[in-house]
């Protein structure tokens, strides 16, 4: 795939967590107040992050700009990659949700929001690694069928 | 605010799957199903003479490089194990054959090539010594 042939670009490994807690925050409001728009917000950062990079995100930034400068200790760096799978994944629940909305739909909106959550919080506790775990099973359903 | 029993139920369940799986990561498990026999042609390269780790890994894997440094370094000094690397997206129908389904997942062979354990995400060191020891 053309994505092994380009040099993996090299980010902070905490970046990715800390936007994951902001995502987990954003989430749990939309998910509690059955807010489209707080969800169209977070659709719009994953959009971001899907397209562009993680590390091109407004959370990204504020990691960037307002928390890095304050951490120390060694900085342990990753592939953008993954996290950036992740966040494509996450911007697929955020538009099943925005389609729950869209049809009036409370169930669609929030189990789609539930799962989104699900994920960005098991990444920001417990370091959950997304595409360890779905993206072989992407592969393997797209290439049965 | 609508209700607080949905953002309840999803943080409890994430949890719980959280904790599940952060148990059994990395964990090598004796496999009950009939095990399979790989040998270097299917591999695309030579068994060690007694015991070979076949790594699978995929590119949107952070761990999946940390497991690759630690079984090639630890393998590197051992003259009877060999660590073998396979891009899980290169060679799906092996991956189907083995039932694999994330990554990374480490296999253990015995020297006929005969799949004796596996541990699905990143092993420790101290596992990877004993299952590599417990292997005749």
């Amino acid at each position: 795939m053309s994505q092994q042939l380009k040099t993996p670009t090299l980010i902070d490994v905490r970046g990715p967590r800390f936007s994951a807690t902001l995502t987990v925050i954003v989430l749990a409001i939309a998910l509690a107040t059955q807010n489209v728009w707080v969800l169209a917000f977070q659709a719009v950062v994953f959009a971001i992050g899907a397209i562009r990079g993680p590390q091109f995100t407004p959370y990204a930034f504020i990691f960037k700009r307002i928390v890095k400068p304050r951490l120390r200790g060694e900085v342990v760096t990753e592939d953008s990659r993954p996290p950036q799978f992740a966040q494509s994944v996450g911007f697929g629940f955020a538009l099943v949700g925005l389609l729950g909305a869209a049809i009036g739909s409370v169930p669609v909106f929030s189990i789609a929001v539930g799962f989104a959550l699900a994920a960005a919080f098991l990444n920001s506790v417990f370091n959950y690694c997304l595409g360890c775990e779905m993206y072989l099973l992407v592969l393997r359903i797209r290439t049965r069928s | 605010m609508k209700s607080l029993l949905p953002l309840v139920i999803v943080l409890a369940l994430a949890t719980a799957y959280g904790i599940w799986h952060k148990l059994r990561e990395g964990h090598f498990k004796v496999r009950k199903a009939k095990a399979e026999v790989l040998d270097a042609k299917v591999l695309g390269a030579p068994l060690g003479s007694r015991v070979t780790l076949v790594q699978f890994s995929s590119a949107f894997c952070t761990p999946c490089r940390t497991t690759r440094a630690l079984l090639s370094q630890m393998t590197a000094d051992m003259d009877d194990v060999a660590h073998l690397h396979i891009d899980a997206e290169a060679n799906l129908d092996l991956v189907n054959r083995l039932n694999i389904l994330s990554t990374p997942t480490t296999l253990i062979l015995d020297k006929s090539g005969t799949e004796v354990g596996r541990a699905v995400g990143a092993p420790k060191r101290d596992e990877v010594l004993a299952a590599i020891a417990s292997v005749k």
